[in-house]
């Protein structure tokens, strides 16, 4: 996209952008503490994300470029489109440095607190890929990290831990709770608050306070506007429908942003449909992380957005296949546009998304996150209201998923899969 | 004060006077429900005998991001005990206390009271139950209006936080809006018992002296000895909760307990006090040399 292309996007969003809610959602529902932290932090969003003060955009555009691998990829998918007897698109952001779109964001919140003259960058993890491209991101600009992690997310993610040690950042592991991301989140917000006068707290998707539902996701929106240029370069046309999957919503936000204009291009967000879409009332748990498709209107971690709840405001805990997509909440913005029924939010179960996990490996040679996974599942269940040309977003790699996927193999007939019994390592 | 006569009548109205009234005064908070709501209402009912102007009562909520470990432990006990929004504002009702009562809680829990989101029927229940005031702690000004709007039309008190942070025309929004009395962050962080008084406490009080609003302390005080301190530096009022709570968590008589230690922060506070008539009325001036 040319320059001028992109000033006019910027005008086009200006009015837009200095709000802080998306309808009826968003806000900036946080303790007093953190109130002239979140505010400063909107002066610097107006000034270098939507601005380019001092160059800051230039300057991230060339890191995503150099250091982090930028553009990435829009891949045919020879054998999806023969399988579907469509055109399939594959968005590569698992070839972004770190194997995650993580990095979008990392990178560019962790320069921002470098431009803010912030000396420290905390963040929180669930999965390990958020503060795993936060690590990397801030060894890369030289800034002190901690990473909040809950105590399970630990255990199970053991690659990640140690890929944010090996980059300088100290993980603290959160004990309560069910120690996943949820309560991550918490203790994050906690540290930030003791410590907001020289922090910057990097949240990993559209969600939190205003403005970060905002600034997340225009680092994240190179995922769109790479893929929207591509597809017309590679097809001539813009495609008949995106699928992104959706947890917090980052990389969905990312993937859609560019595409909202377009109203010929329907937009798909897949979440976690766990084991189930009921709700276990007395145990207070959701077996799903489907809080587009099933949730209720409530605040949580600084804005109103949908969330998995009891009826008396109880967040529940939530549960997927992949720790990714374990949120009880999502972006403010996601939750509008599904309200104003621009985004469709539906949804796979954790079958269908190890389902698709095997059949993208074995049909394409990608092995993708099980975040992404989820995408792939839907595309094989509703391929047929997909319309001709499709493009889906492979948010990240699967190598950090490997274990996990063999044990839930291991536990299911899946008619995708290799013969798992006989890994011996 | 019977329970009548606490009912609100308009925006700071018995808050204000009971912390006015009772300089200075001691706030204290315990979480309903930890361990059982039966408990807290024999707590609470110790702490006024001990000398509580002013108790806060926390509804729990799942995701508390103000609270210290103390007050997250508590919280989570009260939510395996059952403990809900009915059953809290049902304790309310059958509570008998010299004292007001605020309730302090999520913005959420308030939000989601009654068949959908509104915070209304939250507030009209709180005024039924004859509580007085209300205090959200992730619920800043700028998102207060329609909170703000029921307290007023039910005669409840909002009480905003004051942070360390807090400076400048935000600072001067806030205390334009402010009722009841004015709850002073000690230092940044969450809430939690500590050893110490910060200096952030008289910075604080510093910004806020033109101001005339009753200002309660509050985050880290455990002892008599920081109540007199607080006082001294110029509070209105002192505001426990994390010190009362380790109380009701570890101790084999918490009745008694609380009600002892509600008397040392009270004498602590009134110590404070006649200290600081003392310096100011009974010291001479130091002569020039």
């Amino acid at each position: 996209m040319s320059t001028s292309d992109h000033s006019d996007d910027r005008n086009r969003n200006r009015d837009r952008d200095s709000e802080a809610t998306f309808g009826d959602y968003g806000g900036q529902y946080v303790p007093e503490a953190l109130m002239p932290a979140v505010q400063e932090l909107e002066d610097a969003y107006e000034r270098y994300v939507l601005n380019n003060e001092d160059g800051f955009m230039d300057e991230f555009r060339e890191r995503m470029r150099d250091f982090g691998g930028r553009p990435t990829p829009l891949q045919r998918a020879d054998r999806l489109s023969e399988r579907y007897d469509r055109e399939v698109y594959l968005k590569r952001e698992d070839l972004v440095h770190g194997g995650a779109h993580k990095l979008n964001n990392a990178l560019g919140q962790v320069l921002l607190a470098k431009y803010m003259g912030k000396e420290r960058v905390i963040a929180e993890t669930g999965a390990g890929q958020h503060g795993t491209a936060t690590a990397m991101a801030a060894a890369h600009l030289d800034m002190p990290c901690e990473i909040y992690m809950g105590r399970t997310d630990v255990n199970r993610q053991r690659p990640n831990v140690y890929r944010m040690r090996m980059n300088g950042a100290e993980v603290n592991p959160v004990e309560a709770g069910s120690g996943t991301l949820k309560e991550a989140i918490n203790e994050t917000f906690r540290d930030w608050a003791t410590t907001v006068e020289r922090t910057h707290y990097v949240i990993g998707s559209v969600v939190g306070p205003h403005p970060f539902p905002k600034l997340v996701r225009d680092f994240q929106a190179v995922i769109g506007r790479e893929a929207r240029e591509q597809i017309r370069e590679k097809t001539g046309r813009l495609p008949d429908s995106v699928v992104a999957c959706a947890g917090g919503g980052s990389n969905t936000m990312g993937t859609f942003h560019e595409f909202i204009p377009d109203d010929g291009v329907d937009l798909y967000a897949v979440e976690a449909g766990g084991s189930s879409l009921e709700i276990d009332a007395e145990e207070g748990l959701a077996p799903n992380s489907a809080t587009l498709s099933t949730g209720t209107d409530g605040v949580l971690h600084g804005a109103m957005t949908r969330l998995l709840q009891s009826e008396e405001g109880q967040i529940m805990e939530s549960h997927s296949v992949s720790a990714g997509l374990d949120y009880a909440g999502v972006g403010p913005e996601l939750a509008h546009l599904v309200e104003t029924g621009r985004v469709t939010p539906v949804n796979v179960d954790d079958e269908a998304a190890l389902n698709g996990f095997h059949r993208l490996s074995r049909l394409e040679g990608i092995i993708p996150a099980l975040e992404s996974s989820h995408a792939l599942g839907y595309l094989e269940e509703a391929h047929d209201e997909l319309g001709d040309l499709v493009v889906v977003n492979v948010s990240g790699r699967g190598d950090k998923d490997l274990e996990t996927v063999l044990e839930e193999t291991e536990k299911r007939d899946l008619e995708a899969a290799p013969d798992v019994e006989v890994f011996d390592g | 004060m019977s329970r009548e006569d606490r009912r609100p009548a308009g925006r700071g109205s018995d808050i204000e006077a009971a912390i006015r009234e009772n300089h200075p005064a001691l706030i204290t908070y315990l979480t309903a429900g930890d361990p059982s709501l039966e408990d807290t209402k024999a707590y609470v009912e110790a702490l006024d005998r001990g000398g509580a102007d002013l108790i806060e009562l926390g509804l729990p909520f799942s995701e508390p991001v103000a609270e210290g470990a103390t007050i997250q432990a508590a919280i989570n006990r009260a939510l395996e005990a059952g403990t809900t929004p009915e059953g809290f504002f049902e304790l309310v009702d059958d509570l008998e206390t010299e004292a007001p009562l605020l309730v302090m809680t999520y913005y959420n829990m308030i939000l989601q009271y009654g068949s959908e989101p509104d915070v209304r029927p939250f507030v009209e229940r709180a005024a039924e139950a004859g509580l007085s005031g209300i205090i959200v702690p992730d619920l800043p000004a700028e998102e207060a209006d329609p909170l703000r709007d029921a307290c007023d039309e039910h005669g409840l008190d909002l009480v905003f936080i004051i942070a360390p942070t807090t400076e400048g025309e935000r600072l001067e929004h806030i205390m334009s809006q402010v009722s009841g009395f004015a709850y002073v962050q000690a230092r940044l962080g969450t809430t939690g018992a500590r050893a110490d008084v910060s200096t952030a406490t008289h910075e604080s009080l510093e910004r806020l002296s033109d101001y005339d609003v009753p200002k309660a302390v509050g985050f880290g005080v455990s002892e008599g000895d920081h109540a007199a301190e607080i006082v001294e530096a110029g509070a209105d009022g002192v505001i426990v909760g994390s010190a009362l709570i380790d109380i009701v968590a570890s101790s084999d008589d918490p009745a008694a307990d609380l009600e002892a230690k509600a008397e040392e922060l009270k004498r602590g506070a009134v110590r404070g006090a006649e200290s600081l008539t003392v310096d100011t009325e009974d010291t001479p001036e130091p002569e020039q040399p």
